[in-house]
């Protein structure tokens, strides 16, 4: 390490931390803590992002630097903070499985994705190669992550950590996407956010809570709360 | 074997032995001004040994020759492991005896010895210590050999001081590896020692205490060797943290008489500030249950493995 450059160790710290963020999402269940650390991903994205332009020259990173400092650090946060205020939702329930056996999952993911991103690494010409089984490692947690919660609030939190390893990914295999794809990809996420937004008043709407799990039967309840819409007979 | 080397050697154990229990006093000294309480005595260890080496001791009827023997046992491997850790110079005569990985294999027989003594008189207090004990040293003690390992990994062997002197005179860098696995040391330091999230050394209330359920029936000079041999282990613990943490300072490579004398100074400085970050980890968290010991010492092991993994992608 000591031979590296100082920028590709500060690099190197920043995909660090982010897994270790990953690791505290995964092992947390207050939602309000949860989108404060979506944001202090978003914040190690924009300095990472920022150290990869500075070292490589590429100044379309810089507008993606800031682009990712405006809609993960601002933007998103702030949105998911009111929907917690408005929808009045500040736990999720215990998750699936207990904090020390999600948390060994974990490991075992972090050590299939640094794996399976060996061969990708090996392909990759850039000098943060390395830090692509991280970004690997960050989508693949994230999917834990939205595996084990049970809450709509804090499976979205785990979709947009999901996006931010993306992020990292294709930033540490090849400098990042091409602007227009990264502009999509920034819009497509802005809208899934507030079409799931307006979602969550509907299931809350419909089930009196944002426990997905009242999703998974197909069978209509009977009316019991007087609450279920029923859009046939209502015509 | 050149006279620097045994000098440093004896150096190293009677700073260890004299060191410890005033190690000891200064961390409780700065928890009570951290809690606006007025601080006891530094010297108050030392005064506490005295008098109970000068008492005379009361061994149960039940005790078998186990319960005698075990507080010079555990005692005696303290000394051992302090004589291990390069705590001022890394040409030790004594560790070519044992590396890193017998160190830990040198605690873990002291823990056993604790706990067979502290069942070896069938009170339920000592079984309940022993028992708790061993839970934790299960869940603790993969964890330290993974920080271990990291160290090693860096430095290419097991041997202490040979990772010490590779970390202390190469070129400074950041490593993310060796910043997860200072925090599960952290952790791992706390646990072990019966510090304050998972045990208070203050207090002798039954339900939740650990170590001191296990040496509840020792009295007079053994009681002492057991506490002597607590301070021990603390100030062991954290030299093991400054020899793979921050190992500057330590009299390296063939060893002047001036290096050493400058590394004396430096170990003062760091006891001082690493005491002081003890009290104020203490002081600011609260004693979990011990139903929680487990999820507090997986989290170590995570951050271990977790420096582990990162050095091997990041080769740093």
């Amino acid at each position: 390490m000591a031979g590296i450059a100082f920028d590709l160790q500060l690099l190197n710290l920043c995909a660090s931390l982010l897994l270790l963020l990953s690791f505290a999402m995964l092992a947390q269940r207050r939602i309000v803590t949860l989108v404060n650390l979506l944001a202090t991903q978003g914040v190690l994205l924009f300095v990472a992002t920022l150290l990869l332009a500075w070292r490589t020259g590429e100044h379309h990173l810089y507008l993606s630097a800031f682009l990712t400092l405006a809609l993960k650090v601002v933007f998103l946060p702030w949105l998911l903070h009111r929907l917690i205020r408005r929808l009045e939702v500040y736990w999720d329930t215990e998750p699936l499985l207990n904090i020390s056996g999600t948390m060994l999952t974990g490991v075992l993911v972090v050590v299939f994705a640094f794996g399976l991103a060996q061969p990708i690494s090996a392909l990759a010409n850039t000098a943060t190669r390395n830090a692509i089984g991280i970004a690997v490692a960050v989508v693949l947690l994230s999917f834990v992550t939205m595996i084990t919660r049970r809450k709509a609030m804090s499976q979205v939190v785990g979709f947009l950590s999901m996006e931010n390893g993306l992020f990292f990914g294709a930033m540490s295999a090849t400098y990042g996407m091409p602007m227009i794809v990264e502009f999509g990809v920034a819009l497509d996420v802005l809208v899934a956010v507030l079409v799931l937004g307006i979602f969550f008043f509907q299931i809350r709407e419909q089930f009196d809570s944002l426990d997905l799990h009242h999703l998974e039967s197909l069978r209509e309840r009977e009316p019991d709360a007087g609450r279920q819409v029923r859009p046939f007979e209502e015509n | 074997m050149r006279p620097i080397e045994i000098v440093t050697q004896a150096l190293e154990l009677i700073a260890a032995l004299a060191v410890a229990p005033l190690f000891l006093g200064w961390i409780n000294q700065c928890r009570a001004w951290l809690q606006n309480r007025r601080a006891p005595s530094l010297w108050l260890p030392y005064r506490g040994l005295r008098k109970l080496f000068h008492k005379d001791a009361v061994v149960a009827e039940t005790a078998s020759p186990i319960f005698r023997l075990a507080p010079y046992i555990v005692f005696g491997a303290m000394v051992v492991a302090a004589a291990i850790i390069p705590s001022m110079g890394t040409r030790l005569p004594f560790t070519v005896a044992a590396d890193a990985i017998a160190l830990v294999g040198l605690l873990a027989t002291a823990r056993v010895f604790l706990s067979l003594a502290a069942m070896d008189i069938g009170t339920a207090f000592g079984t309940l210590g022993a028992r708790r004990e061993m839970m934790l040293g299960f869940l603790a003690e993969p964890a330290l050999l993974m920080v271990i390992f990291v160290a090693s990994l860096i430095s290419a062997t097991t041997a202490l001081p040979a990772i010490t002197e590779n970390l202390a005179t190469q070129a400074l860098g950041l490593y993310p590896s060796l910043a997860f696995t200072g925090v599960a040391f952290t952790l791992v330091l706390l646990a072990e020692n019966a510090r304050i999230p998972i045990d208070n050394p203050a207090t002798h209330l039954e339900l939740t205490m650990i170590h001191e359920a296990m040496v509840l029936e020792y009295s007079a000079r053994h009681l002492a060797l057991m506490e002597w041999a607590a301070a021990l282990k603390l100030f062991n613990y954290a030299c093991i943290g400054f020899a793979l943490f921050v190992p500057w300072g330590v009299s390296t490579g063939a060893g002047s008489p001036l290096s050493l004398a400058a590394s004396i100074p430096l170990l003062a400085v760091k006891l001082t500030v690493a005491g002081a970050a003890l009290a104020l980890i203490e002081t600011l968290s609260a004693k979990v249950r011990v139903f929680r010991a487990p999820e507090f010492l997986a989290t170590a092991f995570l951050f271990a493995v977790l420096g582990l993994l990162v050095h091997l992608l990041l080769g740093g």
